[in-house]
């Protein structure tokens, strides 16, 4: 049993570094002519902060495999890119772009919204 | 039908003297002076040999003057009057060439003024934006033919957002009238059949007496819930022909008395109260519930009456944004949901998606038990054809009213129901839900920050810069915010009638535009500050309202959303690449409104009013929407350029 836990974990360590690293493999450059080319921008947005048609991806919250996974089979209204539109390698690439973008400045560092918040 | 005093020429010639107007008509002119005989008179002296030449020489070729001393025009304009129109939209027609010289001559160009449109799309439109700020019609002037042809769209918009629009259609049905290869083109059997399957009523009178019943008629029967469109075919001859004599004498206005809204059966009303105030999650789903300022109030007051969320269509503005029961809810919580003047309940109760190759996956969005309510005047009323109604909601109580004239009743009812324990519970629920309004306005701000430098503009800096200059004025959003995410409606104070007029009604583009001139042309007379977040792809069907706009003195500030697309369409076509799972890249194709990129401010310049733009970096937004609002302010139109985010 305590074998078996071990190597449990072990594996799960050695899946969540790969993880880690694969986002780390992109070429944000790319990724970032990607995600205009093959259209993220139309419902996410140029900066990724999404609206009424997708999510906000940034900060992307998924790691690198997961948000592959995600993009191949999307449970909701999203179009499934498969292989054939899009490789994992460019997927990498996309994600390593939307990894660039630093986190937004709170609403109270931003003095126009914070002032029409607070009125 | 009594015949004009024909002493001259043809009708074409008449028409050139009738430029110089009405009233220099009713004068006997020297032609016709002329045709009058002469009585030979006794002990005279003889004819010199001039007169005894003109006598005997061949007769100069007849020349007759065509004049009318009262045409049926004239009468028109008095019935039309009566039904107290500001204004009349419409782009010329020959065919309502007799209306509109007795509007100008005999009406004096006042109630109803003459607005010049360039586009029967706009001119109806206009009138779709009108009404949803004053709450009165305009009135439409076009051709029965191909101004009817062009006006058709904004119709069906109007019509599937319940908004009535008054359409007078000219049309020579006598052969004998008609001059030339042009007006037999522009002349049709049945000129309100290219649009009965999307207006409520029509008629083509074909006298004097009976255009003015049908005149009246046709606003009565508009103005009655279900509001909708109505159309009245104006004959020429009958415009353009002097009165008969034998009318003169019998030709009345009919008094107009418009119908009360039918409220709800009181045995319904008080079953509906039941299921309200006996429920653990009751919840509000508005549609078109406002149909006067009171909707609103009465809307309130229900729920706070029963510490009820409220969920908004946005068709209308309906509920004050930041009532903490506003938008507090949760249709999948909820155990009794009640629809007001919602078209399409079903899909405010199921989720879509779309499954490739097999339709559209419907799920349930309420949980299992829930009871549902509707009240709406839909159900009075509905044409087949155009599939506007929607899907069949499966409901547990429906009463065909009006709902704001049911509110009142329905409140007293559910007063009367409410016991002192159900009141501690809806206190308790009132608290909670305030808690998640307040939860809601945060996330909607903290969203707000994100790509907040960005360039292009996001959508959510856009309407902040915005919010920020025209906060303190009396401000009216004339445009549809669907399209910039809603952050208007997450981020500024919504809580007049006027601060929010909704969208198309059927998402016939082309809308946009002309409804914000229309309703700017209401706000006009109360001096509110009209704004318009203006998308490109709309703006670009018939941008000669801008015209309008300028040549009328319209205050409006545009400020566009440019993000040089169609871009619904280019989501549909990424979406269909994907699914071929092929190059999504190409979707830029067809859709894209680049390349060269258009200059809307240089556009808005062209026809004659203030710009600025194309502005692609957000902090220049800030001054130049406040130069513009300045230039609002002093009752002129202006436009700002903005580069926008896609959504």
């Amino acid at each position: 049993m305590n074998r078996i836990f071990w190597l449990f974990l072990a594996a799960a360590a050695m899946a969540a570094a790969q993880q880690s690293d694969s986002g780390a493999e992109g070429d944000a450059a790319n990724g970032k002519i990607l995600f205009t080319r093959i259209g993220c921008y139309q419902c996410h947005g140029y900066a990724g902060q999404g609206g009424r048609a997708g999510a906000r991806i940034v900060p992307m919250p998924m790691k690198a495999q997961d948000m592959i996974r995600y993009v191949r089979r999307p449970p909701g209204e999203m179009p499934a890119y498969t292989e054939k539109v899009v490789s994992d390698g460019e997927l990498r690439d996309i994600y390593a772009y939307l990894k660039c973008f630093p986190p937004p400045k709170a609403v109270k560092d931003i003095p126009l919204l914070n002032s029409i918040k607070g009125q | 039908m009594g015949r004009s005093k024909k002493t001259s020429c043809d009708r074409r010639n008449f028409l050139k003297g009738a430029a110089s107007g009405a009233a220099a008509l009713l004068t006997a002119t020297p032609a016709a002076q002329a045709q009058q005989p002469q009585e030979p008179r006794r002990g005279a002296p003889a004819p010199s040999a001039h007169q005894v030449a003109m006598e005997t020489a061949p007769p100069a070729p007849r020349m007759d003057v065509y004049i009318t001393d009262r045409p049926g025009a004239d009468f028109m304009v008095d019935v039309l009057k009566s039904l107290r129109f500001d204004y009349i939209c419409a782009n010329p027609g020959s065919s309502f060439r007799g209306l509109q010289e007795s509007f100008i001559n005999y009406g004096g160009n006042q109630d109803p003024e003459w607005i010049t449109c360039c586009h029967e799309e706009s001119s109806v439109a206009m009138a779709h934006g009108y009404f949803k700020i004053e709450g009165r019609p305009l009135l439409i002037l076009a051709h029965g033919t191909v101004g009817l042809q062009h006006a058709s769209m904004a119709i069906y918009n109007a019509y599937a957002d319940r908004v009535p629009v008054y359409i007078i259609l000219g049309n020579e049905q006598e052969i004998n009238f008609r001059r030339g290869d042009v007006e037999w083109k522009h002349s049709v059997q049945d000129a309100a059949s290219m649009v009965r399957d999307y207006t409520k009523w029509d008629d083509s009178p074909i006298s004097l007496g009976h255009f003015a019943e049908s005149a009246v008629k046709a606003y009565k029967i508009a103005m009655t819930p279900p509001m909708e469109p109505v159309v009245i075919s104006a004959n020429g001859q009958l415009q353009e022909e002097p009165i008969p004599e034998q009318d003169r004498r019998t030709l009345r206005v009919p008094k107009l008395t418009l119908a009360s809204p039918p409220a709800g059966d009181s045995g319904a009303v008080a079953e509906a109260a039941r299921m309200l105030v006996e429920a653990e999650n009751p919840l509000i789903y508005a549609g078109r519930v406002a149909r006067t300022p009171n909707g609103i109030k009465l809307l309130v007051e229900l729920a706070e009456t029963l510490q009820a969320p409220v969920q908004d269509r946005r068709h209308r503005m309906v509920f004050p944004s930041r009532h903490p029961l506003y938008n507090s809810g949760s249709i999948s919580d909820a155990d009794v949901i009640m629809g007001l003047e919602v078209a399409d309940f079903w899909f405010a109760t199921h989720r879509q998606t779309p499954l490739n190759r097999l339709g559209m996956v419907n799920r349930p969005a309420v949980k299992p038990g829930t009871k549902l309510i509707t009240i709406t005047a839909e159900d009075l009323f509905s044409r087949s054809n155009y599939q506007d109604f929607g899907r069949y909601a499966e409901v547990d109580l429906s009463l065909a009213a009006d709902a704001e004239a049911t509110l009142p009743a329905l409140i007293a009812a559910c007063r009367k129901r409410i016991t002192p324990d159900r009141r501690r519970a809806m206190e308790e629920r009132g608290k909670r839900l305030a808690e998640r309004h307040k939860e809601n306005r945060d996330r909607d701000f903290d969203d707000a920050a994100y790509g907040w430098d960005a360039s292009p503009v996001s959508t959510a800096r856009l309407s902040a810069e915005l919010w920020n200059q025209i906060r303190h004025e009396d401000w009216s959003l004339v445009s549809e915010a669907a399209f910039v995410s809603n952050w208007p409606g997450r981020i500024w104070d919504f809580d007049k009638p006027y601060h929010y007029i909704g969208g198309h009604g059927a998402y016939g583009i082309g809308y946009g535009a002309p409804a914000a001139v229309g309703a700017a042309l209401a706000n006009k007379k109360h001096g509110r500050l009209s704004v318009n977040i203006q998308c490109d792809g709309d703006l670009n069907y018939a941008p000669g309202v801008l015209w309008t706009a300028a040549h009328h003195r319209i205050p409006l500030l545009t400020v566009m959303h440019n993000n040089r697309a169609y871009h619904q369409e280019m989501m549909y076509l990424q979406d269909m690449a994907n699914r071929a799972q092929r190059r999504p890249d190409q979707a830029q194709i067809g859709t894209a409104i680049a390349n060269p990129n258009i200059d809307y401010a240089l556009m808005a310049k062209a026809y004659g009013m203030y710009s600025a733009g194309p502005i692609d970096n957000p902090s220049d937004l800030g001054p130049a929407i406040r130069a513009a609002v300045e230039v609002v302010k002093r009752g002129e139109p202006a436009l700002i350029d903005v580069v926008t985010q896609p959504r």
